[in-house]
């Protein structure tokens, strides 16, 4: 497969992308826009991993989205790499699932291509769950770690950074995309090479034979352990924060307006500043990759003039952590749509020549 | 012949041992042991008869039986 | 003299957190000496239930996972699709199977999912306080129906074993009775068995047992065995279901 281009749909690079990780347990319940993943899981998830060693694969569809989560919790906790996907309303469903595994400190894979909410809300693109993905989403003080894609090429390399991600810091990690992303078809090199999976479970379960056994669980009941737990996990969080923000930066050394977007948005927003500095105008971007870390380091810019504009397909949610990362060094604007509304490049472009 | 040893400290008292033995061998006690519990005590004069009645109703596991 | 009766090597050697005269304690001591006597400790998976049952792994001397309030059937899945080697078994109190958990226990049983489960009947919530359970009888007080449960209020105790027995990919139901010492043997015998279908390959097993909770149900330990015996058995009638 080197150097193979294949179309694909970025939920079916998501999917294929996990099955090249070394996914070896998928459970889901069917959600639109996100059907193409697991369409694409039940195809092939049935042909054998050619890991030596490794069980069949496996695919289920579960009853619910609750069962699915705890499906891959197990699966997780017998120390396979396991994933499932949905959109909004599934991914709420999905809360209760991924604080247990935060809490037991399992790897495991969740996708959200996110539709229009709140409720049932329609079956558009939108990026209005950052926060429930950003801020842990589920009870408790844990996170998960997010990373969201702009493009089918990087859905793909991202759920396969995502697996290596979750095994190496035990930790839920999240693919965040929209329904654009999910259903728009591109060209994906595909990875050269055998799947490799070299991280070692000492932790999981498998039967006890020559070790004491293992046990896997969230529960802390006796006084202090909790929070000695939690300050484990905070420092877990710590590493990640530091080690793992990813970010794509454009013409930040000479940009008098800063856009920050990401996912779909941030394609939207590309098209409008490569518009706007044809026209000589003085515009740069940040996207985030990592939403969770969020990528604080990309936005020390010294310059007080400089003002960013963030744009989402919300009403102001990651704009928060880019006050936050900011911090009142510069002038932070906003521009959204939710429900199902997506800015067009003539609304950014008005919007930024106000600015300028 | 047999006889049993009850693990007088895990026993919580809840005397289940005491209505199932068949010979009437094991009573509460009017001591307390570690948990301030009544635990129980067996006077076997070599009437038990290894039943494991006793045993295999508590629930703490704190009986066993010797033959 | 030979010891004929002792501890066995899955149930550590520590006291429990249970009330006294609780069936839990018995119910725990025949999984362990189950999986003791058919020689499969160190391939033995648990999952252990939300409920008094919470902390059951600190009692069993093997590898067990934890499960959110009725979800250990689901990840009782993940873990047996992904070591089907394994030998994996739930064990559930009736809030947990068959109230918040009703929806992945018939849909593990009707995968026929090759697991054991160990269903804990009695017929109140323990953990929280003596509420309600799907499984109180008519006529029985607890916290949350305190002039006795009603069928016209509450609706009728659920009968989930008997639910269970009518999917086909169902292989073994029985209900047993932890209300005297020949009871504990036969319920001793069917875990066995349910165990043993595992080993086979044979698909879904369950055994319901009827245990006894003194503590809400506000009797002594031997009362609480005896209304087991003269009440419960009559709404719940023992033995084998399929």
């Amino acid at each position: 497969m080197a150097k193979t281009k294949i179309l694909l749909s970025g939920n079916e690079a998501i999917a294929q992308g996990a099955i090249q990780a070394g996914c070896s347990f998928y459970a889901g319940y069917p959600i639109t826009p996100q059907n193409e993943i697991i369409a694409y899981m039940a195809k092939h998830m049935s042909v054998p991993s050619g890991i030596k060693g490794q069980a069949p694969r496996v695919f289920i569809q579960a009853e619910s989205e609750l069962a699915a989560i705890n499906m891959v919790y197990g699966a997780a906790a017998a120390g396979a790499r396991a994933m499932t996907s949905s959109s909004s309303p599934g991914i709420s469903l999905k809360q209760e699932g991924i604080s247990y595994i935060a809490g037991a400190q399992l790897p495991a894979v969740i996708v959200n291509i996110m539709r229009g909410g709140p409720g049932l809300g329609n079956i558009a693109p939108a990026q209005s769950d950052y926060f429930q993905a950003t801020r842990g989403g589920g009870h408790g003080d844990y996170h998960v770690i997010v990373l969201a894609p702009a493009s089918a090429q990087e859905a793909y390399d991202l759920t396969q950074i995502a697996f290596d991600l979750a095994d190496k810091y035990r930790i839920p990690v999240m693919i965040l995309g929209d329904g654009i992303l999910g259903q728009m078809m591109e060209p994906v090199k595909l990875s050269a090479g055998k799947i490799k999976v070299n991280s070692v479970k000492n932790w999981a379960l498998g039967g006890c034979q020559g070790r004491k056994p293992n046990i896997v669980k969230s529960f802390f009941l006796r006084e202090g352990d909790l929070e000695e737990f939690n300050l484990r996990l905070q420092k877990n969080y710590q590493v990640i924060k530091q080690k793992e923000q990813r970010c794509e930066s454009l013409f930040l050394s000479d940009a008098k307006v800063i856009l920050v977007a990401y996912g779909t948005m941030a394609r939207i927003a590309k098209s409008a500043m490569s518009q706007l500095r044809s026209e000589g105008k003085k515009i740069g971007l940040i996207r985030p990759i990592s939403l969770w870390p969020f990528p604080q380091k990309s936005f020390q810019i010294k310059n007080s003039k400089v003002k960013y504009l963030v744009l989402e397909l919300s009403y102001g949610q990651m704009l928060q952590d880019v006050q936050l990362a900011v911090n009142g060094r510069q002038q932070v604007e906003f521009l959204g749509r939710s429900g199902g509304g997506i800015l067009s490049q003539e609304q950014i472009i008005n919007k930024v020549k106000k600015l300028l | 012949m047999a006889k049993i040893t009850i693990n007088q400290d895990r026993c919580k008292g809840c005397l289940l041992c005491v209505n199932f033995c068949p010979k009437g061998l094991i009573k509460k006690s009017t001591k307390l042991n570690k948990k301030g519990l009544n635990f129980v005590e067996a006077d076997l004069k070599g009437d038990c008869i290894g039943c494991m009645q006793c045993a295999i109703i508590c629930p703490d596991c704190c009986i066993e039986v010797y033959k | 003299m030979e010891k004929i009766f002792k501890r066995s090597e899955s149930l550590y050697d520590v006291a429990t957190h249970y009330c006294p005269g609780c069936g839990h304690g018995i119910a725990h001591r025949l999984v362990a000496e189950v999986v003791d006597s058919l020689g499969i400790r160190e391939k033995t998976i648990g999952v252990a239930p939300v409920g008094c049952a919470v902390v059951a792994y600190d009692y069993w001397n093997f590898d067990c996972s934890e499960a959110a309030h009725g979800r250990a059937l689901a990840v009782a899945t993940g873990i047996k699709r992904v070591r089907p080697e394994k030998i994996v078994f739930t064990y559930q109190g009736d809030g947990d199977l068959a109230a918040i958990g009703t929806n992945e226990t018939i849909h593990a049983a009707n995968r026929g999912e090759n697991i054991s489960v160990v269903f804990i009947n009695n017929a109140v919530y323990g953990m929280t306080g003596g509420q309600l359970a799907p499984t109180t009888l008519l006529g029985q007080k607890t916290a949350t129906s305190i002039s006795g449960r009603t069928k016209k209020e509450h609706g009728y105790p659920l009968k989930i074993s008997e639910m269970l027995a009518l999917l086909p990919g169902v292989c073994y139901i029985e209900r047993v009775s932890l209300e005297n010492p020949q009871e504990v043997l036969k319920a001793k015998r069917a875990i066995t068995q349910a165990f043993e279908n595992q080993i086979n390959n044979l698909g879904f097993s369950l055994v319901e047992i009827l245990s006894p909770c003194p503590t809400y149900w506000g009797l002594s330990p031997k009362e609480a065995l005896d209304w087991i015996k003269l009440v419960m058995r009559k709404e719940f009638p023992l033995g084998r279901i399929k």
